[in-house]
């Protein structure tokens, strides 16, 4: 039949050489974000991962991959970029963290002004990012996300499925802790 | 159990079914028909509104992921309700680069005649069609309309246009 459902489960699995992560390799809940740093749903995600990240310690890994769509938001790709040149220098999270926080401040001029903030070598960054030398990699993101089923920005996966449901704090956990209740942490 | 009639969703026309074919205008001076595009695979995304906010995410994530449709040659095409005057200034907003086609008068036709027609509404389904270079429908999906449909079932029903051969 032509209108069978088909599963939504992350297609690219979460991997320690190339993802960004926070959070123990045996967690038992593994939380998935495909997510956009000029996007206002994100934005308002931002605060509540850190919640749920503050609460379930060391039970969650939280991974970020980049799902920039920049027909809407024309920073967007750029500001992922920014995040992946601050990762090869150590400072993804920090850089991830700053975006959220400045969603409308994300002209090159404010990630240059991020990136000295953060302690970057400056000309590399302005090098890396004048020859988008990790576009390629954030398209792999946003492929493998194509691929998965996102469908808007933010998309989380638990446990490798596609979440759903709401985003507000108190049913995320619940499901949060559904998945790690039910399947022995896939990585 | 209670059903809303929400929830009561289409069935499109199955694999296997030719496609109707259609003449629509997409903007206020050209007009695009299915048949124009015979040899290469159409994607046909109906969707309910111009405007609504699920609606512009999915066409904005269409046009996003609109080079990986295009490695299979296949052309994508919106289709609502909507008037071409509407469309064009939701094309522009959102910068989508691919025809809208405005299924306006007689309204609903080509929707109906694709078995996704919502009348209650007065609007079409959220639904995607994958029809190949001969014209015959391969895969087709209803959505919730409140509910992005996402790019994954389109790109599978592509590839699986290439395994099974054919056409």
């Amino acid at each position: 039949m032509s209108t069978t459902r088909w599963k939504t489960v992350l297609t690219m699995p979460v991997n320690r050489e190339r993802d960004h992560i926070q959070g123990p390799a045996d967690a038992a809940v593994t939380l998935v974000e495909y997510g956009d740093y000029e996007c206002p749903y994100c934005g308002a995600a931002y605060p509540i991962i850190k919640e749920v990240q503050a609460r379930m310690g060391r039970r969650l890994l939280f991974v970020f991959r980049n799902f920039p769509i920049t027909t809407s938001h024309p920073h967007a790709e750029q500001a992922a970029e920014a995040a992946e040149v601050a990762a090869t220098q150590g400072k993804f999270w920090q850089m991830h963290d700053l975006l959220y926080e400045n969603q409308r401040r994300l002209r090159d001029q404010d990630l240059r002004a991020y990136a000295e903030k953060l302690g970057l070598d400056v000309e590399l960054f302005d090098k890396e990012l004048a020859e988008h030398v990790h576009a390629e990699r954030i398209h792999e993101d946003f492929l493998s996300g194509v691929r998965s089923g996102v469908n808007g920005t933010p998309t989380l996966y638990i446990n490798g499925a596609r979440h759903d449901g709401s985003y507000e704090i108190e049913p995320l956990l619940r499901a949060l802790e559904r998945g790690g209740a039910s399947e022995r942490g896939t990585r | 159990m209670t059903t809303t009639s929400a929830d009561h969703r289409a069935r499109p026309l199955p694999a296997g079914t030719k496609a109707p074919d259609f003449e629509l205008p997409s903007t206020p001076d050209r007009t695009v028909s299915l048949a124009e595009f015979r040899g290469q695979p159409v994607i046909l995304a109906f969707y309910p509104e111009d405007w609504s906010p699920v609606c512009s995410d999915q066409m904005a994530l269409y046009q996003e992921v609109l080079p990986e449709f295009q490695k299979f040659n296949a052309e994508l095409l919106g289709i609502s309700v909507d008037g071409v005057w509407s469309h064009l200034a939701f094309a522009k907003d959102r910068n989508l680069h691919f025809p809208l086609l405005a299924d306006f008068e007689p309204k609903g036709k080509v929707a109906r005649a694709y078995h996704v027609y919502r009348a209650r509404d007065g609007t079409s389904e959220r639904a995607l069609y994958v029809i190949d270079g001969d014209g015959i429908v391969r895969w087709s999906y209803v959505s919730p309309v409140g509910v992005n449909p996402g790019a994954d079932g389109i790109l599978r029903a592509l590839e699986n246009l290439g395994k099974e051969g054919a056409s």
